[in-house]
């Protein structure tokens, strides 16, 4: 009980703190309910959208949620009640927000959703949301597999995290282009968990499941981290990553293109950290001049090749 | 108080038989409880007043006798059952739910509700009449578990009551009350008697019986000593019903011994600890008994764990050979030579699960430290002695000790400290539960460990057994030590009074 | 009436047959998936082949359940083992990262392992919370603490000797199949061949009994949580060598119901007392082979957890008195 209430103190002195900022006098403020810090990718997310904000002169106020929904609805009322500008939030599930975004539209406060959108049948709870289109990355990843190979490979895929989203969009976005080549085959696919330890696991019995690798032509991950797993499980193997079996992988972290540097992995398709700054230009705009922005604003989805991957792991290196 | 004798018997018990593997618990019990009657049932631990209720109320089936009810033969299946044949039960420890609200706790199970929803209005309002007809004006939406024990045992007994009871049964209600609040509780029983149900109250505390009961019950050892109204019976004889013996007309005294002299072994001046025993001064020498006798929550158990640094004092200071030590905990105890059997073997005694062997080596291995583990050769030799030599009834070592009766597996904790080579020894109640023949053998044992120089402090309600190992016996009453008898004192009678005898 | 009470001892398997058969009933199932599941042959000097992955991935739950195999002994239940795997395997990574030499990254990994276990144990001990709470405590905060450390990224080092802990091999042996052995033997000789492997289980069986006997009932249990911890620390150092970076975020993440699991099917009751180091890794062992099984046999993923939950609902029925006393009479009418 005392380790809780402690607990409860620390909590409730940071949330003080953060609310008794400074409010700069005609500078934007905006409140950002990120999900959590579960991952690089959402860490640099995070470390993107204060730089995004700085950038342009607004003050972000962060609420890290914990991965708990009742933590961003809190947050998302905290910062209506601090008479926010507008509000970014990265919805941790798709449901349920009807009700705070209500509360958020009567205090005339914008909300833009970040990297996931949120079901709702009133779409103008939210001015916009900015996220990738994930079924088009594995699109994206698969066409460049497909002109690679000519069209012809046999493929493993590492799935991310069973039931996610961005594991099934992946999945669908990459069998689109499969379906298309009838010389290109999904022989094998499990799930990694999204994990470089669970990637290498499931790798390694691919590996001896077919033939100790020799009938594989290329894996394809459904993140760098499981690549990157995948790619130690080919070389223990005694294979040659990126040659013996290409390696095909999405989000684009640092550490993939440290891998494509060393000739070990093929292609990255980018999910961009930078999801902030679309979001801000379009709050700014649409305070300025009140111009609605569309109801999604599709990130760019960009392939990375060895070619580029130095001078990318440098440039990335400091946001990770 | 005057009760017509033509008065038909509410509650019969006939020749009522339950026994346990290696226990007859109730031994062809009679019992009778009247309409507007409150009986008090007496007895020491292991007496059978429990498995008695346990059998009247379902939780148990009986081996044999009958019980009728209004003059109807009746089989409780289990407690709630009991309850609608008219029979409730309230215990020491309320088992009530602590976390729903007063009213729900009385109105669980028959909530009155109208289309599937549960009309909280009305049973907050029943609720609120029915304690008040109890004298407790309290918030009924408040959880119960907000309230002290007696507000929730009050709340138990209109429960119980509310629930059509005839019969009222009490298991220790009154044992962690204060004065006041068994007043009020004895008020609300005198109340209910007037309604004309009857109560079975059971307690050891002595004043509680007299200033309460009609009538008054004994147990012992399972079997019924007598049923004899309050009024015409004198202390000094409910005492000698409790623990089983007669008032002799010749003092029945131990074979004299001359009186153990030299310096104590172990001492302790001053000794005590708040809300468990005053404190008191105790010495013994090697080669010496001192008894420790009194009534069940008397205090002395409560010393014997003071002495072994289970619990730890908060006034005083213990000696060993004239030289001060610190004793808080059994570590402690054990380091100076102490050994100690519970008079709770199976919760603090015996490791059921482990064998005999690792149970017999288990203080010695404690003594040594977990880094000089004793080789298993000496292990085996170790056990197979005490079990040879105390007679330990097994086929081999390695069996679970859990597995033994009560008598062997009171030898074995016995082997488990004399493999230690205690110097001073403290039996809390080494024959309770034991058969005749065990009883006898560490009755032997104790005399013979007495003679090889070892101090021994022993407890127990065998007022004979007590008076006829000891050299002293220490009386203790409402957790105090009020008097040492020593030399021709030291007999049963004696003890007896001192024990019945009022401030 | 005071000889021997009728027990009847017909009934009950001979103790670790269930599991031993359970682990042959899935090692077979992996072959007639996979017939190549036998197959072992040498690469780079390591043994190299399914039932080698089978050894080599099972060995951080092995290790973990030989501590949690201690602590539910003792009637308790740690479950911040995955948290600490964490810690230790982010304190490692930093460290290495920061250019300290292996020995001190490693030592660091294994104290802050202690000191986890230190703290767990006094919980439990001194202040008498629920193990379930008190060790529910380090779990989430934990893996924020392993976070903090990393700070929120993957810490990648360059160290083939912090690397050879997962990935290289003595006496062609994979080394965490090396170390989860040395582990197994040490913890073995810690308990057996000195007494606190008897004080543990007095311990656990019945607490009050063992302090009346004069043992150090909380000294016990808090050198058990911190032994619980050490060897979380020397799986989070496995699984971080194994990726060459420490993922605070996921490493170890629901191993402690892995390594739980491992202990109940390995037959230790969770109701402290009697265990059994062996059998809980066998238990491991069993967990790890449906785990690999189901990878080789290509099934959908989606139903890994359950064939998971069906295999281990059966190992626990075979264990259980009653369905043992079912086949007893079945036998009889036989």
């Amino acid at each position: 009980m005392k380790a809780r209430h402690l607990l409860t103190t620390i909590g409730m002195a940071a949330l003080m703190l953060s609310s008794g900022a400074a409010y700069a006098q005609n500078k934007m403020t905006v409140g950002f309910s990120q999900v959590g810090s579960e991952s690089g990718w959402r860490a640099a997310e995070t470390k993107v959208s204060k730089i995004e904000a700085e950038k342009r002169g607004i003050d972000l106020k962060i609420s890290d949620a914990q991965q708990k929904q009742e933590n961003q609805i809190r947050a998302v009322r905290s910062f209506i009640a601090q008479g926010v500008d507008a509000i970014l939030l990265a919805p941790v599930v798709a449901t349920g927000w009807d009700a705070v975004l209500k509360e958020a539209k009567e205090a005339k406060i914008p909300v833009v959703l970040l990297d996931r959108s949120i079901e709702t049948k009133d779409e103008s709870l939210y001015l916009t949301a900015v996220t990738s289109d994930t079924v088009y990355e594995g699109k994206v990843a698969g066409e460049w597999l497909a002109k690679e190979t000519g069209g012809k490979c046999n493929v493993v895929e590492l799935q991310g995290t069973v039931g996610s989203s961005p594991a099934i969009n992946r999945k669908k976005g990459f069998d689109q282009v499969v379906a298309a080549n009838p010389g290109m085959k999904i022989i094998r696919t499990q799930s990694g968990d999204f994990t470089r330890t669970k990637g290498k696991e499931v790798m390694e019995s691919f590996i001896k499941a077919e033939g100790g690798g020799k009938n594989i032509c290329a894996v394809y991950a459904h993140n760098d981290d499981m690549a990157i797993g995948a790619i130690q499980a080919i070389k223990e193997a005694g294979l040659k990553p990126g040659k013996d079996i290409k390696v095909v992988s999405i989000d684009a972290v640092p550490d993939i293109f440290k891998a494509m540097g060393d000739g070990e992995a093929n292609v990255t398709v980018e999910l961009t950290p930078n999801m902030a700054g679309p979001a801000l230009d379009a709050l700014t705009a649409y305070k300025k001049n009140g111009t609605m922005p569309k109801k999604w604003i599709q990130t760019e989805s960009k392939v990375y090749t060895p070619e580029t991957a130095k001078a990318e792991y440098e440039k990335r290196k400091e946001l990770y | 108080m005057q009760l017509k004798s033509e008065q038909p018997d509410l509650l019969e018990i006939s020749g009522l038989t339950k026994g346990f593997p290696g226990v007859q618990a109730l031994d062809h019990v009679d019992f009778t409880l009247r309409a507007g009657e409150i009986h008090g049932l007496l007895g020491e631990n292991g007496a059978g007043k429990s498995t008695l209720i346990k059998v009247l109320t379902g939780v148990f089936r009986r081996d044999g006798g009958s019980i009728c009810l209004d003059g109807q033969e009746i089989e409780a299946r289990d407690p709630a059952d009991a309850l609608s044949l008219g029979i409730g039960t309230v215990y020491q420890e309320v088992n009530l739910l602590p976390n729903l609200s007063v009213a729900e706790n009385l109105f669980i199970g028959r909530q009155p509700h109208r289309f599937g929803l549960v009309r909280t209005g009305e049973m907050r309002g029943r609720s609120s009449e029915l304690l008040a007809t109890y004298g407790l004006h309290i918030n009924v939406a408040d959880p119960l578990g907000s309230y002290s024990v007696a507000v929730q045992q009050i709340i138990a007994i209109a429960r119980a009551v509310d629930l059509s009871a005839k019969v009222l049964i009490l298991d220790e209600p009154t044992a962690s009350l204060d004065a006041q609040e068994v007043e009020t509780l004895f008020r609300i029983l005198n109340d209910l008697k007037a309604r004309g149900i009857g109560i079975v109250f059971v307690t050891h505390f002595l004043d509680q019986v007299y200033a309460v009961c009609d009538r008054i019950t004994v147990l012992r050892n399972g079997r019924l000593v007598g049923s004899r109204p309050i009024a015409e019976l004198p202390r000094i004889e409910l005492v000698s019903m409790m623990l089983g013996r007669e008032l002799a007309a010749e003092a029945l005294h131990r074979n004299q011994r001359p009186a153990v002299t030299g310096n104590p072994m172990v001492a302790f001046k001053d000794y005590g600890k708040r809300r468990l025993v005053e404190p008191f001064d105790l010495e013994i020498r090697p080669g010496e008994v001192v008894g420790l006798a009194g009534l069940l929550g008397s205090g002395r158990t409560e010393t014997a764990k003071l002495v072994f640094g289970i619990e730890r004092a908060e006034s005083g200071q213990a000696f060993v050979d004239g030289k001060p030590v610190r004793i808080a905990s059994p570590r402690d105890a054990s380091r100076l030579r102490f050994g100690f059997t519970p008079e709770d073997r199976k919760t603090e005694g015996i490791v059921a699960e482990l064998s005999i062997r690792e149970n017999i080596i288990l203080a010695l291995q404690a003594q040594r430290g977990w880094l000089h583990q004793i080789p298993r050769r000496k292990q085996d030799e170790i056990a197979n002695r005490f079990i040879k030599l105390l007679d330990i009834r097994t086929p081999d070592a390695e069996k679970p000790i859990g597995l033994l009766s009560g008598g062997n597996q009171q030898k074995a904790l016995l082997a488990r400290w004399l493999a230690t080579e205690p110097r001073f020894l403290i039996l809390d109640e080494p024959t309770r539960g034991i058969d005749v023949g065990a009883h006898a053998e560490i009755i032997r044992l104790i005399e013979r460990l007495c003679d090889d120089g070892l101090a021994l402090l022993v407890i127990s309600s065998e007022l004979e057994e007590i008076a006829s190992y000891s050299d002293r016996v220490v009386v203790l009453r409402d957790r105090k030590h009020v008097r040492e008898l020593s030399g021709p004192e030291v007999n049963a009678d004696t003890i007896m009074t001192t024990i019945a005898s009022h401030q | 009436m005071s000889g021997m009470m009728q027990v009847s001892s017909a009934r009950t398997l001979p103790k670790g047959l269930p599991q031993l058969a359970a682990l042959l009933v899935v090692l077979l199932v992996n072959w007639l998936v996979f017939r190549d599941f036998f197959a072992v042959r040498l690469q780079d000097g390591r043994l190299f082949g399914s039932l080698i992955d089978v050894l080599n991935r099972g060995a951080p739950v092995a290790i973990l359940a030989l501590g949690m195999t201690l602590v539910i002994a003792t009637r308790g239940i740690d479950l911040s083992v995955g948290a600490v795997m964490a810690i230790a395997g982010a304190t490692a990574a930093t460290l290495t990262a920061q250019g300290y030499p292996l020995p001190a990254a490693l030592a660091a990994a294994a104290g802050v392992g202690l000191a986890c276990g230190l703290w767990n144990g006094i919980l439990v001990a001194i202040l008498e919370i629920q193990p379930f709470v008190a060790t529910l405590i380090l779990m989430v905060a934990g893996r924020g603490f392993a976070q903090l450390i990393a700070e929120g990224q993957i810490i990648t080092f360059v160290s083939e000797g912090f690397a050879a802990i997962g990935g290289g091999s003595f006496l062609m042996l994979p080394m965490p199949v090396v170390i989860a052995l040395a582990m197994l033997i040490v913890t073995h000789f810690v308990i057996r061949y000195t007494a606190l492997g008897l004080f543990i289980e007095a311990t656990g069986a019945n607490v009050r009994s063992s302090a009346y006997a004069g043992i150090g009932t909380k000294v016990v249990t808090i050198a058990v949580y911190m032994w619980c911890s050490l060897c979380a620390a020397i799986a989070g150092l496995i699984v971080t060598a194994d990726i060459r970076g420490a993922d605070a975020n996921n490493a170890g993440l629901w191993l402690e119901l892995d390594a739980i699991l491992a202990v109940v099917v390995g037959g230790t009751s969770l109701f402290g007392g009697r265990f059994s180091l062996g059998l809980s890794v066998v238990g491991a062992l069993i967990i790890q082979a449906m785990n690999t099984g189901i990878l080789l046999s290509g099934f959908p993923p989606e139903y890994n957890l359950i064939v998971k939950a069906i295999v281990v609902l059966a190992v626990l029925l075979a264990q259980t008195p009653v369905l043992s006393g079912l086949r007893f009479i079945w036998r009889a009418k036989a």
